[in-house]
């Protein structure tokens, strides 16, 4: 199912501020798309909106070409996954997943054989063939969530809402949850709309991210565009850690206010003026023999990466170095390339300097007037 | 069995506590429970006999048992429906409302059964409505449940706010999302995690009910074989220095209120599936 929403708005009770704010997106069927941003930037509040659940809004939400209102629920064929899972504490683990069908008017429902059918069906699907009887309050957490996923999809959704799902799950059941809800997302052809406010989940399981801020939508984008591309440096802080040099462009080359970093060639078409260049710690690289800046090896460091601190003269900061290359500098006299960044003015990206692939063979750098090799 | 709690407990001093608990129990309650179950029996098993064959003594347990259940019943939808606005409706004064819920508690029985009586008595506000209708509220038994509702709501309320308030509203949003019809979604979803308290605050009503005195005998009427409460007939008997007669008549009170407490306590456990974690339950 596709979903279309145009210019929605929608206000806090009781307030002036603005919760959603003229949101316009589009879903189309069988998407697998992941809403991301920080708290109270209105994810929620989206999702919800596209479920039908909250009061009155500006703008349109079509699913299918069709408004909602005045539709009832269980023609709207949208299953809905709560972060608190709102699992039916007194009935059985069956009776949960079986209500969406159990509430059918007679003519509808199936009869009790073929409900029964549906439910080992659907336990059997969540991997939880012997639960069926029991109670909610005895399962773990991560069995609670595949059976309100369960529950949302014995009526036969064509989108599925989630709202947080894995967000009180520890890190190995995130992790095969998540996978799992892939292939059940492909298996089953949902359109899928997933809320999260971890962006590396967002990016592992999603076909396409939404990020947003304020109430807006500030970018939406394919995963891997997100991180090539980032529309505001809010984006690229929000997709990990990222350094921030500030400086100029001058005859298309970037020239940056730190000493000992190097600038860089950044193509025509570039007005000059201030700019910020962000990019993520692992994408520096140093330079041996050029300039004054001291790298000092820091504790720690995770997946083949080991952390420095770069002293750069006025201020210092630290980047993510391959391991064995850590000892192939000198404590002193290196530069930082930062040949890798994503340019930003005006809190907008300089597109399309940063769709330029980040090519092997742009060691080339031009610094203080001379042309030199890197490492 | 006691001494087996020695666990590693948050409770500093537990099996003090445990102790003192236990001794202070002894005192108020076991001590004059004891007295009441063998007084009777003082002069041997005639007393019991000769009540055990007063038509009047289970008279005035029907009337007794079968008003505070009519008046618990009712106080239960009602009950309900006062928890009901109190959590969900934000109406104006609703403050004052949830003080005054409380107020049955803490008003003198015999001012409540004397307001009761000369407002639902023959010249009174709605007693003389409800007689141009042609009902009889004050000097009959319907004059007792009014008194016994009025007394026991307190206790449905106060049972089922909390649980009321602590539902999720997600558990709502789920029903309907599922396709449940508003009805269905009450039926189904939200009135079976409020049983457990309703039958909670019933039996509480309910065995108030049928200990309460002062607020009832000034609407009853009190006519032997009608209107009078078993509790009235312990005092009937003790001013006719029947001590005997008294305390076999509270003894076997005291056993059918025991029974009729033991099945709502089954009851409430059986709604209680699921909703308490096992082995609490």
């Amino acid at each position: 199912m596709s979903v279309q929403i145009q210019s929605l708005t929608r206000h806090a009770p009781n307030a002036s501020r603005k919760m959603l704010d003229d949101v316009s997106l589009s879903i189309e069927d069988g998407a697998f798309v992941a809403l991301v941003g920080p708290s109270g930037a209105g994810k929620t509040t989206l999702l919800r909106t596209i479920a039908g659940l909250d009061g009155p809004y500006e703008g349109t939400v079509l699913v299918d070409g069709r408004t909602l209102a005045g539709r009832p629920m269980r023609e709207r064929r949208i299953g809905f996954v709560f972060q608190n899972y709102a699992l039916f504490r007194h009935m059985t683990v069956a009776r949960n997943i079986a209500f969406g069908l159990d509430v059918l008017p007679r003519r509808e429902r199936p009869d009790r054989g073929a409900i029964a059918g549906r439910v080992a069906e659907l336990l059997e699907l969540i991997q939880l063939p012997m639960l069926g009887d029991a109670y909610p309050d005895q399962l773990s957490g991560g069995q609670r969530q595949r059976v309100a996923l369960a529950r949302a999809l014995a009526t036969k959704p064509g989108l599925l809402l989630l709202d947080e799902p894995f967000g009180a799950l520890d890190p190995i059941v995130r992790r095969q949850i998540r996978r799992w809800l892939r292939g059940l997302h492909d298996q089953l052809g949902l359109t899928t709309v997933l809320v999260t406010h971890d962006h590396d989940e967002a990016l592992e399981v999603a076909d396409r991210l939404v990020v947003m801020q304020n109430g807006r939508i500030v970018q939406e984008a394919p995963a891997e565009m997100l991180d090539t591309a980032p529309a505001t440096p809010f984006v690229m802080e929000f997709l990990g850690e990222a350094l921030e040099f500030s400086g100029r462009i001058v005859d298309g080359w970037f020239l940056p206010d730190d000493s000992n970093v190097l600038s860089f060639h950044v193509g025509g078409g570039v007005d000059d003026g201030l700019v910020t260049a962000l990019l993520r710690p692992y994408e520096t690289r140093l330079v041996a023999g050029e300039g004054r800046g001291r790298a000092i090896p820091l504790a720690g460091g995770s997946g083949g990466l080991r952390r420095l601190k770069v002293e750069l003269g006025t201020r210092e900061v630290e980047i993510l170095l391959v391991t064995d290359q850590v000892g192939l500098f000198g404590r002193d006299h290196v530069a930082l390339d930062i040949g890798r960044a994503r340019l930003f003015r005006d809190d907008r990206a300089l597109q399309h300097i940063s769709l330029r692939p980040p090519e092997p063979g742009h060691g080339k750098q031009r610094h203080n007037g001379t042309v030199t090799d890197s490492v | 069995m006691v001494f087996c709690l020695r666990r590693r407990d948050g409770l500093p001093g537990l099996s003090i506590s445990i102790a003192f608990t236990l001794v202070w129990i002894g005192l108020i309650v076991v001590l004059p429970l004891t007295a009441l179950v063998l007084r009777p029996w003082q002069d041997g098993g005639a007393v019991m006999l000769r009540v055990l064959h007063d038509g009047r003594m289970y008279a005035a347990l029907r009337v007794s048992f079968s008003c505070a259940a009519l008046a618990a019943l009712i106080d239960v939808p009602l009950g309900l429906l006062l928890a009901w606005a109190l959590v969900r409706a934000r109406l104006p004064g609703r403050r004052a409302v949830d003080a005054l819920i409380d107020l049955p508690f803490a008003l003198p029985t015999a001012v409540t059964g004397i307001t009761l009586a000369t407002l639902y008595g023959p010249t009174g506000w709605i007693g003389a409505l409800l007689a141009r209708a042609g009902i009889r509220v004050a000097y009959t038994p319907a004059g007792i449940v009014v008194a016994l509702m009025f007394v026991g709501l307190p206790f449905i309320v106060r049972a089922v706010e909390p649980v009321l308030r602590g539902l999720p509203p997600e558990l709502e949003e789920a029903g309907l999302l599922l396709g449940a019809s508003p009805w269905q979604n009450f039926r189904r979803v939200i009135l079976p995690p409020l049983l457990p308290p309703l039958v909670a605050g019933f039996s509480l009503a309910f065995a108030r009910c049928i200990g309460e005195y002062g607020s009832v005998i000034f609407i009853a009427g009190n006519q032997p074989f009608h209107s009078e409460i078993a509790p009235l007939l312990i005092v009937v008997r003790l001013q006719e220095f029947d001590y005997e007669g008294a305390t076999a008549i509270a003894l076997i009170l005291l056993l059918s209120a025991l029974i009729c407490m033991t099945g709502v306590a089954a009851l409430r456990r059986r709604v209680s599936r699921g909703l308490v974690a096992r082995g609490a339950a």
